[in-house]
């Protein structure tokens, strides 16, 4: 227990002073890189670093360098989130709370470095709730929600009954076709999704080939109006998001043991019954995870709408588009982001729990 | 209360529960099962017992329903059970993965196959309820498989195919998963579960101890054929083949030409008594009687008494039939114990007999006539073997012999047959030590010895010149099909 919290200790310190050697030679590199001298402080500050750190090093043992580099390693992904999740999450947030401005960005207020402390204060005394309060005011907004959530709904059951069938295949099929079948899965991503979208629309088009093979079939005597409605959005989100829902229910059934299913027979199932009570249950997890696959990113689908949906389409992807695109409504547009994205993420946290507590509690 | 031997196959009025009926499997152009007949009766412990690849799962797999005869019948209770789909059949299996639903409580897999027999609800609660109990599972009731150990998943998986009373369980290597110690504890859980529950049950296994532990008669298989159905005993000290004697336990094999001892067996005695093999068995056999004889025995007018009058009011309390199991025969053609022979016969044939050795003095060993010696090594004196079936006289042969029946000794014994080696590894087992001792010809035989002694006490040790000896009746001869 001892040797843990010593190497806690050990670790906080190899890590400060590592910490210490980044920021204050970050200072001496930027001081260097205008062509000023740079201040003896920050040349002080990194060498102290370095040599506390080598100190620390040398004198740690190999289990404690270990875990070090193993802390190392496991902050990697930290790191990762916090620049490119949370940083961009937290300006989007900054933005949304800011007001409308003819300027370059296009919003007020803005972070002053000359004032130091004093500018923090008065950048956060500024912004205000303005912007969500606009949301409420305008019923296309709460409209282009509901729409982009029912669209979202029918495109994900649309694409679990369509993928289910598939992956069950899959897993069934003899071991060596696997490989090819998954690969006939994953080959489309190879393709840009702009152009997968592109090529959809020649074929739902009007003069497509969808509607030229059913007339020459003579199946129609005229074009059926597909492209520019609702039913070619679902069929453009079911084609481009299969692959998210196959994966995932694939990797559940396959891994399943094939004996559950004669154990189930031999209890008395038929085969129907074997896979409702057996398989069905036991591939819910990827069930889950590929509904939510699918989803969350359709909900804020952007590119098959407009491209496929025409005008008729409301979806709320489109509407944050023209907001700050057409509109210039940078702060509009980031409060339609922050709003979508609480939507989206709140209910999969409650959800996430309760799986949680229903884990605990089978315990 | 009065124990008899459970032999229903022995009984021509029983009815089989499962027959085979030439039944043949086929998987393209291997054949896993190859024109098997065999029966089997209700309540037996059955383990049929074979290397992986002999047909054993297949044999299994026909009967639970997941695969089909190619040819022949199967035939449970006098029905035809090719006509019957898995999940109607009165079977149920314990399969070697458990395949327990990870998704259902302990209680929700043991009821499963009741839900699906659309039972009322109380009734499958009663049944589960029971069937935990039996297994000693109350407590993980509310508990998922990944929750429990290993041994307990094993009870539930005995559970579940129990729930739904079959007439027939099947275990696929069921204890395969737990370590040793476990395994024989719930060997013995088996066997007394099979007791209450009156199941029939078929084993499934590689483990020959494990088959001989539970199973009241055991099939060996090889190539989709079974090869020898016997109890264990007899499948172990009367083995019908020499792979049978290979594949079950420690074996010596020598092969040699079986030659007629020149004098015949007197007729057998009425009573034939275990034989004595080494002198410790000598004295305990001697203890035995010696103690019986102490004990009071019913003269003739009292077991008569006893058979007319009292038994059929009362029921019998004086076994006459011996409660351990039946000592094999020696040898089914000429049937020769050798308790039963007179005074010391002298064998000019035996070879040790007439050697001369340090302990001349010493009485010779009764070496039963009759049987056959085995010729086996130019340089070593011909093996005796009274128990040999004449009709093998003249053929190649292999004497089969048990570790565990033959002595060693640092000083020339006087046995029927007497070997000299060269001790080059001792295995210590700690109950006992297997020895293995090299001939002057460069044979290795391996023999075994109780370790009653403290370890400072045992005399014998790495590249001692030690003696190997068995009696005439020790071994068994077996023609040489290789």
């Amino acid at each position: 227990m001892s040797t843990g919290i010593v190497s806690r200790g050990q670790n906080t310190a190899l890590g400060a002073a590592l910490i210490a050697v980044a920021v204050f030679g970050a200072l001496v590199a930027a001081a260097l890189w205008r062509g000023a001298a740079p201040g003896a402080w920050a040349v002080t500050g990194s060498l102290a670093g370095l040599a506390g750190f080598l100190a620390l090093w040398t004198r740690a043992g190999s289990d404690q360098r270990t875990s070090f580099l193993g802390a190392t390693v496991i902050g990697l992904p930290y790191a990762w989130l916090l620049a490119l999740f949370l940083v961009p999450f937290a300006i989007v947030l900054k933005i949304s709370l800011s007001d409308v401005a003819l300027a370059r960005p296009p919003y007020m207020p803005q972070y002053d470095p000359a004032q130091g402390w004093a500018g923090v204060v008065d950048l956060v005394r500024e912004l205000d709730f303005e912007n969500f309060v606009f949301l409420t005011t305008d019923d296309l907004y709460w409209k282009a929600y509901l729409s982009s959530f029912r669209i979202a709904a029918i495109a994900t059951a649309c694409t679990l009954l369509i993928g289910y069938p598939i992956a069950y295949g899959m897993a069934r099929a003899p071991k060596e076709w696997q490989a090819t079948l998954l690969m006939l899965v994953i080959l489309p991503f190879w393709t840009s999704f702009l152009i997968r979208v592109y090529s959809l629309m020649g074929i739902l088009g009007n003069e497509g080939v969808l509607n030229g093979a059913l007339i020459r079939a003579g199946l129609v005597s005229e074009p059926i109006q597909i492209l520019n409605t609702q039913m070619a959005v679902y069929i453009g989100i079911v084609y481009t998001y299969l692959p998210f829902m196959i994966l995932p229910i694939y990797a559940a059934l396959e891994k399943m043991d094939e004996s559950l299913l004669e154990a189930a027979e031999d209890l008395g199932c038929s085969r129907l019954q074997a896979f409702w009570l057996v398989t069905f249950p036991l591939s819910r997890g990827g069930i889950i995870a590929g509904c939510f696959l699918v989803f969350i990113p359709t909900m804020g689908e952007f590119v098959i709408p407009s491209l496929l949906g025409g005008a008729g389409t409301l979806m709320i992807g489109k509407v944050l588009w023209e907001e700050f695109f057409n509109n210039l409504a940078w702060p509009q547009a980031s409060a339609v982001a922050v709003v979508l994205l609480l939507i989206l993420i709140i209910p999969i946290v409650l959800f996430q729990r309760s799986e949680e507590k229903a884990r605990e509690a089978g315990k | 209360m009065a124990q008899t031997v459970f032999a229903p196959w022995n009984d021509p009025e029983e009815k089989p529960l499962i027959q085979f009926r030439n039944v043949t499997k086929r998987f393209g152009d291997f054949t896993a099962i190859d024109r098997l007949t065999q029966d089997i009766y209700a309540r037996e412990f059955f383990a049929l017992l074979g290397p992986s690849g002999c047909g054993k799962t297949t044999l299994m797999r026909m009967l639970a329903g997941f695969e089909r005869p190619t040819e022949g019948q199967i035939l449970l209770g006098g029905q035809d059970l090719s006509q019957i789909p898995a999940n109607q059949r009165s079977v149920n299996m314990m399969f070697q993965s458990y395949a327990l639903f990870p998704h259902l409580t302990v209680w929700d897999n043991i009821a499963f196959g009741l839900k699906r027999a659309k039972k009322p609800k109380a009734e499958i609660e009663a049944r589960v309820k029971e069937m935990l109990r039996l297994t000693r599972l109350e407590q993980f009731a509310s508990r998922k498989p990944h929750q429990i150990s290993g041994g307990q998943r094993q009870r539930v998986a005995l559970a579940r195919s129990l729930a739904r009373a079959p007439k027939l369980l099947l275990l696929d290597e069921p204890l395969g998963a737990l370590d040793k110690k476990l395994r024989e504890e719930t060997q013995f859980e088996l066997m007394d579960i099979q007791e209450k529950t009156g199941t029939t049950f078929i084993i499934v296994t590689h483990d020959q101890e494990e088959a001989m532990t539970v199973a009241s008669r055991v099939a060996v298989m090889d190539h989709g054929r079974i090869v020898q159905v016997d109890t264990p005993d007899r499948i172990y000290e009367a083995p019908n083949s020499v792979y049978v004697a290979d594949f079950i336990g420690d074996v010596n094999l020598f092969h040699g030409v079986a030659k007629s001892r020149a004098e015949r067996a007197p007729a057998p005695a009425a009573r034939p008594l275990p034989e004595p093999e080494t002198p410790e068995a000598e004295d305990a056999l001697r203890e035995m009687q010696e103690e019986a004889a102490r004990k009071p025995q019913p003269t003739a007018l009292g077991m008569a008494l006893h058979d007319k009058v009292l038994a059929p009011i009362v029921g019998k309390w004086l076994d006459q039939q011996p409660k351990a199991l039946p000592m094999p025969d020696p040898a089914p053609a000429t049937g020769v114990t050798e308790a039963a022979a007179p005074a010391p016969v002298r064998t000019p044939d035996a070879p040790q007999a007439s050697a001369s050795t340090p302990t001349a003095a010493t009485q010779p060993p009764a070496i039963p006539p009759g049987g056959l010696e085995i010729h086996w090594h130019a340089g070593q004196p011909p093996l005796v073997a009274s128990n040999g079936p004449e009709a093998l006289a003249g053929r190649n042969v292999v004497l089969s012999l048990r570790p565990e029946k033959i002595s060693i000794s640092k000083e020339r014994p006087t046995a029927a047959n007497v070997l000299q080696g060269k001790v080059i590894d001792i295995a210590y087992l700690g109950n006992i030590s297997t020895y293995y001792v090299k001939l002057a010809d460069g044979t290795m035989v391996k023999a075994q010895a109780a370790n009653t002694r403290r370890i400072s006490r045992r005399g014998i040790t790495w590249e001692d010149t030690v003696w190997l000896s068995f009696t005439a009746t020790a071994g068994v001869v077996l023609e040489d099909d290789t």
